[in-house]
């Protein structure tokens, strides 16, 4: 019943066919069955996935019998707060800071960058890493940026380095590894996760063929997709698959953008700059290899060690009695949902986010937030 | 940052439903009374207020308008204030010969040819309306105090019959009269000079002409009408849902959206659905007359483009479930400014 142009618009963006959808849902519940156990649990790693899944309302078309969860996909979510806390502390010590948009209100022991900007700290929102270095050229003052993200941004971040970066231009890293969070969310006991759905853009870098090993010591599939709803639902098929023929293996699910090798030349430069090391994860663990520093050669440019950065006044604070409750670390490592916090929604909204899933778009409570999660739809028809 | 309780900040100026809970804590308390029964006044909280007289309805409204850009693709200030008042009119159902006040407030130092543009505007949208302005006011503010012009309109008209927000029952069936999303999509480029390529035009117009359509063929079957301006048809659908305590279950690929809207909105990450519309109307109708209204509307010049967009349901009262033709979801409802996605 609408005009001949919407339809055709909407016919055009055929990852979204709805006919090809039902169809795969029909799989999905063709499967599960034969799988033949009340529950099947698998796990997504990446925020965009969960924006659609959410958003599309895909939850409304799989069985109950199938829980899709999203695990430590976000990077600005698990930038624990002692990382927030340094970059408040450099702020608050008078040097600029560009960061990403994200990054602004997520809460740190007692601030946010925000409420640090609030009381007259020099914060720049920035949208990539040429634009901070564009920055610190133009203001030729102290620039520190404050990166964060996984593979994707932080090859970005490695780029800008490798091509030289003006003097007064320092980082500082809060890149992510995903790989070895996956490592640690599988190995958690009580995860009922049987597999996995790799972030297909994360995946064009680090080619399909990086997921290989962890497949194998914890025999659990991986299908890397893309980001339109019939990419996540065609993964959730294989991985279905996979899990009722007992075959953990990776499957490419994306295969228009993910090879088996990926960007040789975005690992050799991100590889060249950074190096993993063991960090704290936001409300998680300590992730062994799941923080990227940089390397020794490039401690120049290296913000914690160009500048003295005092934030035990910042960390050593009581936390608040909300951020006590807070549960975000327990539903990014998926063993609960935003319905089980008893913050979300009211002491903790958007608008004044108690835990860092509240504030980042790729953030579980946000998504959560703005569409309903798995909203009870019934009687509906 | 958010501004503390004590603070009005801008999301209570959004439409959404931070604005509605400061409307009813603030200004509602104490003012309305007085008013013969059956009388539609402040507290429904509608598009405008309809009190009887003899035999007939008088309905009554009035907006303050302030945009930036003043002048944006498509149309300018001038005929946003008239467009919104008498829209608000016909959306309570009265859409002949609407009297208008207009109060001006214009900064020291605005160029005259832009006062001037802005009331040729305001003579042509009248003229569209079928409506005339009978007085008006004009002040002057010093450099700074406030930003370039505000005009206030109000409104008032005469019907038979006036058609609440709060009509819907189980089975109605929701038209939208025209491609939705536009004038918020227009300003948002404009003011963010988001470079986009492609006619992205605000739809500001008149809608009386249109919703007489409606009426003419829908007559008592017309049972609830919006005019989704702030917070776009989303903030609509979510107020006639919670005021008629039914559930809304809109049908995404039936929505009416021009492709640049959608592609700029994709981009921007905001929903076409809570862009505002300054040119359409959102009408709930009977199930026996909506293909009969339908067709009525899409014979106006203004209706084109109109669309059977979803229906109302028992369950899930207050709510609006979106089907996405790929599954449903919850819609929420707009709460503050939508702003375009910064990462």
């Amino acid at each position: 019943m609408s005009t001949p142009d919407a339809q055709a618009a909407y016919r055009e963006l055929k990852f979204r066919d709805p006919a090809r959808a039902r169809a795969m849902a029909d799989a999905i519940n063709r499967v599960l069955g034969d799988i033949g156990r009340p529950r099947v649990t698998l796990m997504h790693v990446c925020g965009s996935h969960e924006q659609a899944i959410a958003k599309y309302g895909l939850r409304a078309i799989l069985p109950p019998s199938l829980e899709v969860i999203m695990g430590p996909g976000c990077p600005v979510c698990v930038t624990d707060t002692r990382e927030v806390d340094e970059g408040v502390a450099l702020a608050r010590q008078g040097v600029h800071i560009a960061t990403y948009g994200d990054m602004l209100r997520v809460p740190g022991t007692v601030m946010s960058l925000a409420d640090a900007q609030a009381e007259g700290a020099k914060i720049h929102v920035v949208y990539s890493a040429d634009q901070a270095v564009d920055l610190a050229r133009r203001l030729g003052e102290p620039v520190v940026f404050f990166a964060t993200g996984f593979e994707t941004t932080a090859v970005a971040t490695a780029a800008i380095v490798l091509k030289g970066l003006p003097p007064n231009f320092s980082i500082l890293s809060a890149h992510k590894y995903i790989l070895p969070a996956m490592e640690a969310v599988a190995a958690m006991p009580g995860l009922a996760v049987e597999g996995f759905v790799a972030a297909g853009h994360a995946a064009t870098i680090t080619g399909w063929n990086a997921f290989v090993p962890f497949v194998e010591r914890h025999r659990l599939p991986v299908a890397v997709a893309g980001f339109e709803p019939l990419d996540i639902l065609a993964a959730l098929v294989r991985l279905l698959e996979l899990v009722r023929d007992r075959r953990p293996e990776v499957a490419n699910v994306y295969p228009r953008c993910v090879t088996k090798d990926g960007n040789l030349r975005a690992q050799a430069a991100l590889w060249e700059v950074f190096e993993p090391r063991t960090g704290r994860w936001r409300g998680i663990a300590d992730i062994p290899g799941g923080n990227l520093v940089l390397r020794e050669p490039y401690a120049a440019v290296d913000a914690k060690r160009r500048f003295a950065i005092d934030a035990s006044a910042l960390s050593d604070a009581p936390r608040s009695a909300l951020a006590e409750a807070c549960i975000c670390g327990r539903i990014m490592s998926g063993l609960a949902s935003p319905a089980d916090c008893p913050l979300f929604g009211g002491a903790c909204t958007p608008d004044r986010p108690v835990g860092a899933c509240m504030v980042s778009t790729e953030g579980t409570c946000r998504i959560w937030h703005q569409y309903g999660g798995r909203p009870d739809l019934e009687g509906v028809e | 940052m958010s501004l503390p309780d004590d603070r009005v900040s801008l999301k209570h100026g959004a439409g959404g439903r931070a604005m509605r809970a400061l409307v009813e804590r603030v200004c509602l308390p104490g003012l309305g009374g007085g008013l013969p029964a059956g009388a539609i006044g402040l507290d429904a909280m509608d598009d405008g207020a309809a009190i009887p007289v003899g035999d007939r309805w008088l309905v009554v409204t009035t907006d303050s308008h302030v945009v930036h850009p003043i002048f944006f693709p498509g149309g300018d200030i001038g005929r946003l204030a008239v467009s919104g008042t008498v829209n608000d009119l016909a959306v309570m159902g009265a859409t002949d010969a609407a009297v208008l006040t207009c109060a001006i407030i214009v900064e020291e130092g605005f160029p005259r040819a832009d006062l001037e543009r802005v009331y040729a505007s305001i003579r042509t949208a009248c003229v569209d309306a079928g409506a005339t302005v009978v007085t008006g006011d004009t002040k002057v503010m010093g450099r700074g105090e406030i930003d370039g012009l505000v005009l206030t309109t109000a409104g008032v008209a005469f019907c038979d019959r006036p058609v609440p927000d709060a009509g819907l029952a189980p089975g109605d069936v929701l038209l939208v009269t025209g491609t939705i999303g536009e004038h918020g999509m227009a300003i948002m480029a404009a003011r963010h000079a988001l470079g986009l390529e492609g006619d992205l035009r605000s739809d500001v117009a008149p809608v009386n002409g249109v919703v007489r359509a409606a009426l003419s063929a829908g007559g008592h079957g017309v049972v609830a009408m919006k005019d989704p301006t702030r917070g776009g048809v989303s903030s609509a659908l979510h107020e006639m849902a919670q005021k008629s305590r039914v559930g809304i279950l809109i049908e995404e690929s039936a929505l009416p959206i021009r492709p640049e809207v959608r592609g700029a909105a994709d981009l921007v990450g905001i929903d076409p659905l809570v862009m505002a519309c300054e040119g359409r109307a959102v009408i709930g109708v009977r199930p026996d007359c909506a293909d009969a209204v339908l067709a009525a509307v899409r014979g106006h010049a203004l209706g084109r483009d109109a669309a059977r967009i979803g229906r109302c349901i028992e369950r899930h009262t207050g709510t609006v479930i979106l089907d996405t033709g790929l599954g449903r979801r919850i819609l929420a409802e707009p709460d503050g400014e939508p702003l375009p996605r910064i990462c």
